[in-house]
Formats: C-alpha cells, sequence, structure tokens
C-alpha cells in the first residue's frame, strides 16, 4: 500500500510552492480585492506558462499530461495562499465540463485555451435562492439563443466562455455560450469573497451551442462536480492549513497574563480539534484524490466525502483562527478575514454542505436486499 | 497512490490468509462479531481459556508476538508485516484481547529494561498466551496527573516492601504479572522519586476487587498492596528512573489498523430500517447532514491508518494518529448512542434486550461511552499531546514545578 503523493509529486507541491511564495504573497490578494478585476491577469498569465494548473490535461490538448493527483497538490497550494485565480470556474469546472461532455470540436477549440490561461471559462447554473435544481431553471434556449439571467457566476466577467444551465426543447441541458458574442449583458456582484469576484449574466437571445445530450443536464453537471469537488476539496485543505498556521503562532507569539496565549487550554484545546479536522479531512482528499485518478467507480461517494470533510475543516479552522487572534483577527488590515471568506465561499462554490451531505449518504447507504 | 502489496507482503498475506483459513475457531465468529472493543465476551466458553488456547495455536505456529525477535518468543515480522497480521487475523483477533496489553505495553517495557535472562524467561511465556499481564500505574488521585502517584515501595535488605492501592486496572484478575509504578522517595521532584517493578500477582498482600462500573459491567479492578514483598532483582531500571519506563510503556500503547468500532454502521442500518411518517429516517435531510458528519469521521479515520500505515513501510516513526483515533471516536460513540436513541423515540428508554430495538445495542454503548473518553488518556490529555507535540504549543503552566512531592498540595493539605 501506498496512501500517499509520491516523491515526484512532493517534489512538484515543493516547485509550486517555491513559484507562489514569489508571485502571490498576501498583497496580490488584497490588490485583486481593492481593484475592479476578477482575478491576478499578472499572476494568471504566469501560471498558465508553468503548466501547473493544466496537469490534468492531456497533451494532445496543450496539457502536461501528468494526472490528477498533480493537479490536486496543486490545488491545495493555491488554497494556501489565497490565490486569486479562477480555478473553481476555469480549471476544476468548465475545462472538466469539456472533457466530459465537449464534442472534438468544442475540446479542440477551448481546451488548449483553457490549459494555457489564454481563455477563462465558467458554469453559469444559479438563478434564485435555493438548491439548483430541474425545477428551478428559467433560462431557455430557443432555435440556438438563449436567454435568462444567471447569477452568481465566479469569474463572469472575466470569463470567455459559460457553460450554461438553460430549458431546451427538453429537460434542462447544458450550453455553451461566447460571452463576446450579441446578447450578453455583465454586470459585477457584490458576494462573501471579493477575492474571486462573480457577476450577473444576463442573456437576451445569446448565440448557444449544445454542450452533451439534450435534457443531460443535470446529469452531467453531477459528474462535473464529482470531479471538481474532490479538487475544490483540496484548496480547501490548503486553506485550512495556512489558518492553523496562522492561528497557531499568534498563539505562541500574543502574551496575556504574563504568558504565551498557546499556554492556555482553552486555546490548545481549539487549535488541537482544528488539527484533528484538517487531518480527517485530508485522509478523505487522499482518498477522493485516488479515486479521481483512476476514475474509480467509488469517485461520487469519495467526492462527497472529501467535500464535506474539507468544507468542514476550513470553515472550522478560518473561524477559530479569528476567535484566536481576539479583536485583530476582526480587523480590514488582519488577513483573517481572507480565510473566513474564502472558507464559506468555497463551502457554496459547488453547492452548499447540505446538498453534498445528502449525496454522501445517498452514495453508502446500505441498499435494500 | 496505490492499495496494493509489495510482491513481498502479498506472499506474507497469503501465508497469513491460508493458515488461518485452517486454523481459526470459526464456532466462536459468531460471539466474536457481537463482542465489543477492549474486552472479550464469550458465552459458550470460558473466555480464558479460549483466549489461552488461540494464542498458543499461534505461537506454535510461529505467528505470535509477531514484532518481537524469535529470541523472546516473537517472529521478528516488520510493522507492515503486524499490520497485514491483523488485516488477515479480522475478528478473531479480538481471542487474544487478555494478553493484548502485555503484548502493547508491559512487553516491550520489559524488552527495553529487563536483563537479558529475565527477558528469555517472561517473554516466550506471554507469546505463548502462558502468562497474562496487567498494568499497575493509575491510582484513586493520580489519572490524568500520572507522575502523581503515592503506592510506596522501601528498601529492605535486598527487598521492597509495597503498600498503596491502585485502579483501573484491567485484567487484574486473570494476571500473572503486573507492570508497578511505585514512589520511593517523596522528598524529591515529583517524576524523579519513581521506581518500576514487575510483581508476580499471586504475590501475599495483593488483593484485587473488582469494580462494578456504571454500566453494570466489572472490567475494571482495584488492586490494594498490603507489605507485598518483591525481589530487588525485579525493578525495571534505576531506582528513581520509573517515569522514563513508565514513558516507554506509554509511548507504546499505538495500535495499528485496528480502528475502534464506533457503531456507525449499525446505526447506518438503523436509520434504513427505522419508518417515519416521511418514509425512512435515511430520508429525512437533517438525518442524513447528522449521518454525513459521523460518515466522514469514520472514513477519514480510516484513510488516516492507511495513510500510516504507508509512513511504516517506508520506516518512518508513527506519528499522531492513535491519539487522533481515539480522541474522536470517544467522542463519537457517545454521540452515535445518543443519536440512534433519539430516533428511536421513547422507545429508545429501553435497555431490555427483549424489547429494545437492536436488543438495546445502543443503550448499552450509550452507557459504556463515558469511559472510551477517559480511559487510556482522556479527551482533554490527548488535546493537550496533539497541541504540545505536533502543533508545538507551550506545556502548561504546574503549580507543583519545583516543589518535591511531599510539598506538592493536595486536596488535603488545601483544608
Amino acid at each position: 500500500m501506498q496512501f500517499d503523493f509520491s516523491e515526484d509529486q512532493k517534489e512538484l507541491q515543493a516547485t509550486v510552492r517555491r513559484f507562489f511564495d514569489k508571485s502571490c504573497p498576501i498583497s496580490t490578494v488584497r490588490s485583486v480585492i481593492d481593484s475592479d478585476a476578477g482575478h491576478d491577469a499578472g499572476l494568471w498569465r504566469q501560471i498558465g506558462k508553468s503548466g501547473f494548473l493544466a496537469a490534468a490535461l492531456p497533451e494532445q490538448y496543450g496539457g502536461v499530461g501528468a494526472g490528477y493527483l498533480e493537479l490536486c497538490v496543486v490545488a491545495e497550494e493555491c488554497g494556501r495562499v489565497l490565490a486569486p485565480l479562477p480555478t473553481v470556474s476555469s480549471v476544476y469546472q468548465a475545462t472538466e465540463a469539456l472533457r466530459i461532455a465537449g464534442s472534438e470540436a468544442q475540446k479542440a477549440n477551448w481546451l488548449p485555451k483553457l490549459a494555457s490561461g489564454a481563455a477563462i471559462g465558467t458554469l453559469a447554473l444559479a438563478e434564485r435562492a435555493g438548491e439548483t435544481l430541474p425545477g428551478s431553471i428559467g433560462a431557455k434556449v430557443s432555435q440556438g439563443k438563449l436567454t435568462g439571467v444567471k447569477l452568481p457566476v465566479a469569474d463572469g466577467l472575466a470569463a470567455d466562455f459559460a457553460i450554461v444551465m438553460a430549458r431546451g426543447e427538453s429537460a434542462p441541458s447544458l450550453f455553451l455560450v461566447d460571452l463576446s458574442g450579441e446578447g450578453v449583458i455583465r454586470e459585477p456582484v457584490k458576494t462573501i469573497d471579493p477575492s474571486r469576484k462573480h457577476a450577473i449574466l444576463r442573456f437576451v437571445g445569446a448565440a448557444a451551442e449544445p454542450l452533451g445530450g439534450a435534457g443531460e443536464g443535470f446529469a452531467l453537471l453531477e459528474r462535473v462536480r464529482n470531479r471538481a469537488a474532490v479538487l475544490t476539496a483540496f484548496e480547501q485543505i490548503g486553506g485550512a492549513d495556512a489558518a492553523l498556521m496562522m492561528a497557531r503562532d499568534y498563539a505562541l507569539q500574543r502574551f496575556a497574563f504574563g504568558r504565551q496565549i498557546g499556554s492556555f487550554q482553552a486555546i490548545k484545546h481549539m487549535l488541537a480539534d482544528m488539527y484533528v479536522a484538517l487531518e480527517l479531512a485530508r485522509s478523505n482528499c487522499y482518498y477522493g484524490a485516488w479515486a479521481l485518478s483512476v476514475d474509480s467507480e467509488k469517485l461520487p461517494a469519495a467526492a462527497a466525502s472529501a467535500r464535506v470533510a474539507a468544507t468542514q475543516a476550513y470553515q472550522l479552522c478560518s473561524a477559530n483562527n479569528i476567535q484566536v487572534h481576539g479583536g485583530m483577527g476582526f480587523t480590514w488590515e488582519f488577513d483573517c478575514h481572507l480565510h473566513y471568506r474564502r472558507s464559506n465561499y468555497l463551502a457554496l462554490a459547488l453547492g452548499g454542505p447540505s446538498l453534498w451531505e445528502s449525496r454522501l449518504i445517498q452514495h453508502i447507504r446500505p441498499q435494500a436486499a | 497512490m496505490n492499495f496494493d502489496d509489495t510482491p513481498q507482503d502479498a506472499e506474507f498475506r497469503a501465508r497469513a490468509r491460508s493458515w488461518l483459513a485452517a486454523n481459526v475457531p470459526t464456532e466462536l465468529k459468531g460471539e466474536l462479531d457481537l463482542s465489543g472493543f477492549g474486552h472479550l465476551h464469550l458465552h459458550s466458553v470460558d473466555r480464558i481459556t479460549a483466549a489461552k488456547a488461540w494464542q498458543k495455536k499461534k505461537f506454535d505456529a510461529g505467528w505470535a508476538a509477531l514484532g518481537w525477535p524469535a529470541e523472546y518468543g516473537g517472529a521478528g515480522a516488520s510493522p507492515i508485516e503486524q499490520v497485514i497480521w491483523n488485516d488477515e487475523e479480522d475478528v478473531y483477533g479480538k481471542l487474544s484481547g487478555p494478553f493484548m496489553i502485555g503484548f502493547l505495553m508491559c512487553g516491550p517495557t520489559v524488552i527495553a529494561w529487563a536483563s537479558e535472562a529475565q527477558k528469555r524467561e517472561l517473554l516466550p511465556r506471554l507469546a505463548a498466551g502462558e502468562d497474562i499481564w496487567c498494568q499497575l500505574f493509575s491510582e484513586p488521585v493520580a489519572g490524568s496527573d500520572l507522575a502523581g502517584i503515592r503506592t510506596k515501595a522501601v528498601k529492605d535488605d535486598d527487598e521492597w516492601v509495597v503498600n498503596g492501592q491502585k485502579i483501573w486496572t484491567s485484567a487484574a484478575r486473570d494476571a500473572d504479572w503486573g507492570l508497578l509504578l511505585t514512589r520511593t522517595d517523596p522528598t524529591v521532584l515529583k517524576h524523579r522519586g519513581l521506581t518500576m517493578f514487575f510483581v508476580d500477582m499471586k504475590s501475599p498482600g495483593i488483593e484485587v476487587r473488582p469494580i462494578l462500573q456504571m454500566n453494570e459491567e466489572s472490567v475494571f479492578n482495584e488492586v490494594y498492596f498490603t507489605d507485598v514483598r518483591i525481589s530487588d532483582a525485579q525493578r525495571l531500571g534505576d531506582v528513581g528512573q520509573g517515569w522514563t519506563v513508565a514513558l516507554t510503556t506509554l509511548m507504546n500503547e499505538r495500535m495499528f489498523g485496528g480502528a475502534m468500532p464506533t457503531g456507525f454502521p449499525q446505526l447506518l442500518d438503523l436509520c434504513t430500517t427505522l419508518d417515519t411518517e416521511n418514509g425512512p429516517a435515511i430520508d429525512d435531510p437533517q438525518v442524513r447532514s447528522q449521518l454525513a458528519k459521523f460518515a466522514v469521521k469514520v472514513s477519514g479515520l480510516q484513510y488516516s491508518a492507511f495513510r500510516s500505515i504507508s509512513a511504516l513501510s517506508r520506516g518512518q516513526e508513527p506519528g499522531p494518529e492513535n491519539s487522533i483515533s481515539k480522541l474522536i471516536a470517544g467522542q463519537m460513540t457517545q454521540d452515535i448512542a445518543r443519536f440512534a436513541l433519539n430516533l428511536e423515540g421513547e422507545a429508545g428508554l429501553l435497555q431490555d434486550p427483549d424489547y429494545a430495538p437492536d436488543r438495546a445495542r445502543f443503550q448499552e454503548q450509550l452507557m459504556r461511552s463515558p469511559a472510551t473518553r477517559i480511559e487510556g488518556g482522556s479527551d482533554e490529555i490527548l488535546r493537550n499531546i496533539i497541541a504540545e507535540r505536533v502543533l508545538g504549543l507551550p506545556a502548561d503552566i504546574r503549580a507543583d514545578k519545583g516543589l518535591p512531592f511531599d510539598k506538592i498540595p493536595t486536596s488535603a493539605s488545601a483544608r
């Protein structure tokens, strides 16, 4: 048994970490927050050249042809530094949707651009409050023209194309929409995590081509999201680890009542609980990474486990990190709120915790004889 | 990332599997399946007789005390081979329950600290299932603060005279030998005045009294020492070195590959079969949410065990996995029991196995679970271990620091 990343994959992790140390200090994240830009374009170009985020994409589409384990390693590092990049939208979802459902022409057109970072893709699904279900889809495609409103759409201002859930002649289906075309109106929208910007997309007769079979929208989406859930979970544990280390370092440095606050059991036990949650999430993520890398039939359950555990761990670590910092943790100046924002954004980015909890139980429940 | 054995490991697994297939006492499987974690429950046969028979059979075939050197009755197996064996032995491993304190804690301490002659005398008897060992550490006034023990040993020529009381001693009634931590000098610092011995449990002056536990069982015991004489030759380590010896014992309290059962699969079954107005309980979103929170802990512990096995197979030292596993599983045992009773409604208060759902399995789990959060390191001690050893946080500030043991405040001196 070798239930761990290989030496080569650990070396890749060290390389990516060095890259981000140099190219993505916290000031990069903050400048994206303070600007209207959806992401850091310079960092995006650099990472496009590096091929880090194209690790899992086959060489024929401009990828590196390594595999999903390598992409998981990169995702964890993205999470650790709060990378202001369109990873969840473009890399983990749009790219995977094209790989799963795209025609050869659609793949040949978009995947090389996604691999190099020359193009950004996103998914446009939700329309109103509540879980996105077939009955909640009002967007409609008629004679190749899309009408409807989608919000929130991750990286919706910067994206070159969107994969849109809409009704065609039958049940909801996926459509690929080139956002540079006619009939697309984009507006920025404020969200809980301004380091990954979102938009409202209004479609007024925009040209839409089918992606995958008619009526298969939600079935395809589930397959996309199982893969994206594993990759996103690695971002979440990267972020959780960073938040835990911030809290630990502060507890060692801050004195109260004449001693390090990290010597009080109230603080130590809080930090121990954070570490335990993170380790359990990490183990679930490793299993998800394995299932993703071999396209196991266990992927749906493994992805849900990774997703549920990583969401919990990041939310716990980011909230307790503020608690350990006390009042200073509530200031804009301290970086604690950046993880708090990111953890709560990522918790919802692929459908909220309840959705994944329910899916997990659906997949592991004893089958009726 | 893969789950495959190396060729050598696969060969070991095949040998183990074929020997087990031919030798396990299949007639006990049903009872062993129902037997809880840590203590063996058998009704059709005497548990000690069955345990000794299985251990002897393994010993004769070279499958006992796998990790120990051959000269001490072991098989010289690697850590990964021990994991594979545990995996293959499956529920029959529970039969070795009465020997586990000997194998996991007392044996390694003897290996590290006893004379060569003692090791060759004592260890093969333990490996062969002839001797049962118990651990005489905790006292009524010293649990989490173990170094605060008061059982006194006084030198008398080439013997020691022991007086005092130990508590929470599993297997004391069945034990042949005990590993005994004593205080030999109360006038020096707490950790410096301790000395370790091994003691014949049949010695005059030892009295074992079963404790009636809150769950109506009596697995734990009190052990009283009244002028018990122990030869100085049975001292482990130097006089005053007892704490260092005790740390050998405590560091070895590690189990690989054996995740503690929490009742989760049974809870899943209950939720599938229990009908509510809106169908089976498992279809209720709130039930699912809680089940999912349990599920990711169970799978997280399982996959963490895989990770530690991988680390072991690369020759790395075991990490804090055992502390995490016990902390999470212990708490979850209690949470799952309460959740199951909640789902059962008023029937949940029944503990009569003829009327209670699932023959009162969750009611019994509820009443046993407080112990899982205390025994072998309380939840709070485990969090301290994780915080200090893994995260590098400072140790507690101690009110007894720098004081000789007999000057440390106690509830008596505070009056």
